[in-house]
């Protein structure tokens, strides 16, 4: 039996599992802030997506990690501006045209990355890392746990903003009235759709972004379906979080953990097939679900339209 | 807890239009609409990225419908999409998103690749194709059980929960195939079936009766809605889930059933795909009928006889678009590019048409219009 509790499996778990999540955790994070306005955005895979690819795209052409992030958000943002016009502003069914932007997105990547980098096949440099003094010292974990991409600590320092607004401030009272009770807000004389609007657009950048990591940061390249499905794990964390904006670090970590695990488990001498792996993250997501069945729960405008008059 | 999410139903306007003339029109304008303007939007992405967009078409039409080996290609590819498509009508006719089909296809897929050659040899070629699709069935009927039953007992949605099990069971296939299944073949695929054992061909063509079966089961579902109470319980829980309890529907009885019947559908067409056309099953294999058969269901406006041609638009589409890809040096992934922007066009078709319907002016009201109340 190898033992598990080596510094190196728990360094390469942990840390593993921290950066394996920060995609998730920036999508997470946007899909949070939109349910909590009332707006499901199923597109979300599809805005990751566009973020990797063009974040990709951009870092490649600039040799600049914070340019590539910038873009891939931006991409995601005009997505977003999609869900906008159609479901927000028109009042269009919010789960087809989210399938829409997937399948879109994915066919679209798919082509552009075959006809642009289909022989080169491109990779990028490492990003920079920056390591946190004195935190970056202690033992164990403290070396490489504080040692990561600036983006990365960005990302915490995201979620405590998040959650800040959302419970504290006057935005986030009406961000959180508009998916609960979107009558009673325009009653208070508070535009809806703007509300909506904006909770989408952060979404989309912050979907943007979490892909553009993804394939900047973590992957160092862009393949086509690079997101395999974590834009619909952020729906999952999303859901079970009711709008607490922590939640979106516990789910990123623990969908970070199922990822690592593999290596983790390899560097003490177990092999795990990659089916395996690549199935661990939605088996835990299943049984996440099973067992807080009762607790999962959506806002109760969620994926209705808003629109002033009708019914 | 019920979902307060829009149910698929409300997607589209089930109800059959009041006036004959106007509605063909007006079906014709929403349907084939959305098919030209995405047509015409690739033509233009082709364009930019250096191909020529009508050689591309032309491509597609040449190998997909002309030819008659293409034809007979774009025939036999119907079964599955047509099977597909109709497990989607029963769920979401229910108010059900069933986007776990994927999922529920590959793995029925494997135990059927992975039993076929055994079950063959043992009984007759008829009885044994009629266990494994019983096999396919029940395989996808079990993979919609998780999410039928969280739907059903805490309203949980069921969208992401089909997703999930959906990628879980593509990740189960392969284990299954590379595992347990494995053939005698170096590559990780299932033993293949002698071909004499396949489903038959109809006289004189390549085309196996997998399409007939795939016929008959969507004038079934077709009956099953037009004919039987049961579809008007489905249809009145897709309609408003509250308003059927009030009327002494077992509501979640009714979701579960729903949702094994649509499954047990996606099981039957990968039983039609494995014994009609390959007799085997390779690892990391998935065609990925799920997502893209989503439009072709709302096309038809989740009626089940509708949905023929459009799945017959989608296997030209498909098996065309694989030759035409190839000889643009292009990913057949091209395809999503097309299915997806079908959608997004037939939505704001769909938009449209309801505005004028109601006598609105097509372009949106300006701000100032909207008095405040």
């Amino acid at each position: 039996m190898p033992d598990l509790f080596t510094s190196g499996f728990l360094t390469a778990l942990v840390v593993g599992g921290l950066v394996a999540g920060v995609p998730l955790l920036f999508a997470g994070l946007g899909e949070i802030i939109a349910e909590a306005s009332g707006v499901l955005n199923v597109g979300l895979e599809g805005m990751m997506l566009a973020g990797a690819f063009i974040g990709f795209v951009a870092t490649l052409l600039t040799q600049n990690v914070w340019f590539g992030l910038a873009a891939g958000a931006v991409a995601g943002l005009l997505l977003s501006l999609v869900m906008v016009l159609f479901c927000i502003r028109l009042g269009l069914d919010q789960i087809v045209v989210g399938v829409a932007i997937v399948l879109t997105v994915e066919g679209a990547t798919a082509v552009l990355h075959a006809t642009l980098y289909g022989e080169s096949y491109p990779r990028l440099d490492a990003a920079p890392r920056f390591a946190i003094p004195f935190l970056s010292d202690l033992p164990v974990l403290g070396g490489s746990l504080f040692t990561q991409p600036v983006i990365v600590y960005l990302g915490f320092i995201l979620v405590g903003v998040v959650a800040w607004v959302l419970r504290s401030t006057s935005v986030g009272l009406h961000l959180r009235a508009a998916g609960e009770q979107p009558a009673s807000l325009d009653a208070a004389g508070v535009d809806v759709v703007r509300i909506r609007s904006v909770a989408e657009m952060v979404c989309g950048a912050l979907a943007g972004l979490g892909g553009a990591y993804l394939a900047i940061v973590g992957a160092g390249t862009f393949v086509p379906f690079v997101t395999n499905g974590m834009g619909f794990i952020a729906i999952v964390i999303a859901m079970l979080a009711r709008g607490r904006a922590w939640w979106s670090v516990i789910g990123a970590f623990l969908f970070g953990m199922s990822l690592s695990l593999t290596t983790a488990l390899q560097l003490v001498g177990i092999d795990v097939p990659v089916d395996v792996v690549q199935m661990l993250p939605f088996v835990s997501v299943i049984v996440v679900l099973v067992i807080f069945a009762r607790d999962a729960r959506l806002p109760s405008a969620l994926g209705l339209p808003y629109l002033r008059g009708s019914r | 807890m019920t979902s307060p999410l829009t149910s698929p139903e409300a997607v589209v306007d089930v109800a059959p239009p009041t006036t004959r003339g106007a509605g063909l029109g007006d079906a014709l304008v929403r349907s084939l609409g959305p098919i030209a303007l995405a047509l015409i939007t690739c033509g233009a992405l082709l364009a930019i990225v250096g191909r020529d967009p009508f050689a591309f078409y032309s491509d597609i039409l040449q190998a997909g419908l002309l030819r008659p080996s293409g034809l007979q290609d774009s025939i036999t590819r119907m079964a599955p999409i047509l099977l597909v498509a109709a497990g989607m009508i029963v769920a979401f006719r229910a108010g059900m998103w069933n986007l776990g089909s994927d999922g529920q296809y590959l793995l029925a897929a494997a135990c059927v690749a992975g039993t076929a050659p055994s079950v063959l040899a043992a009984v007759p070629a008829p009885l044994g194709w009629l266990v494994l699709g019983l096999v396919g069935m029940v395989v996808g009927a079990s993979w919609t059980i998780v999410p039928a039953w969280l739907r059903a007992r805490y309203g949980l949605n069921e969208i992401v929960t089909t997703l999930m099990m959906s990628f879980v069971g593509s990740g189960l296939a392969n284990l299954l195939v590379k595992g347990p299944f494995d053939g005698p073949s170096t590559v990780p695929q299932t033993a293949v079936v002698d071909p004499s054992l396949l489903l038959f061909d109809l006289p004189g063509t390549r085309i196996h009766i997998g399409v007939i079966v795939a016929l008959i089961a969507v004038a079934t579902i077709y009956w099953v809605f037009s004919r039987t109470s049961f579809g008007m319980r489905i249809d009145v829980l897709g309609a408003n889930a509250r308003a059927a309890q009030h009327v002494g529907i077992r509501v979640s009885r009714l979701i579960i059933v729903t949702f094994l019947l649509s499954g047990a559908l996606m099981g039957l067409a990968a039983a039609v795909d494995m014994l009609g056309i390959f007799g085997y099953m390779r690892a990391d294999w998935n065609p990925a009928y799920g997502l893209k058969v989503v439009p072709l269901v709302f096309l038809a406006r989740l009626n089940a006889l509708a949905v023929i041609p459009f799945a017959a638009f989608f296997s030209v589409l498909s098996i065309g678009g694989e030759y035409a890809a190839r000889r643009a040096q292009l990913p057949s992934d091209f395809l999503l590019l097309v299915i997806g922007l079908v959608l997004t066009f037939m939505v704001v078709t769909q938009y449209l048409t309801d505005k004028r319907d109601r006598g609105e002016p097509i372009l949106p009201r300006r701000k100032a219009g909207m008095a405040r109340a």
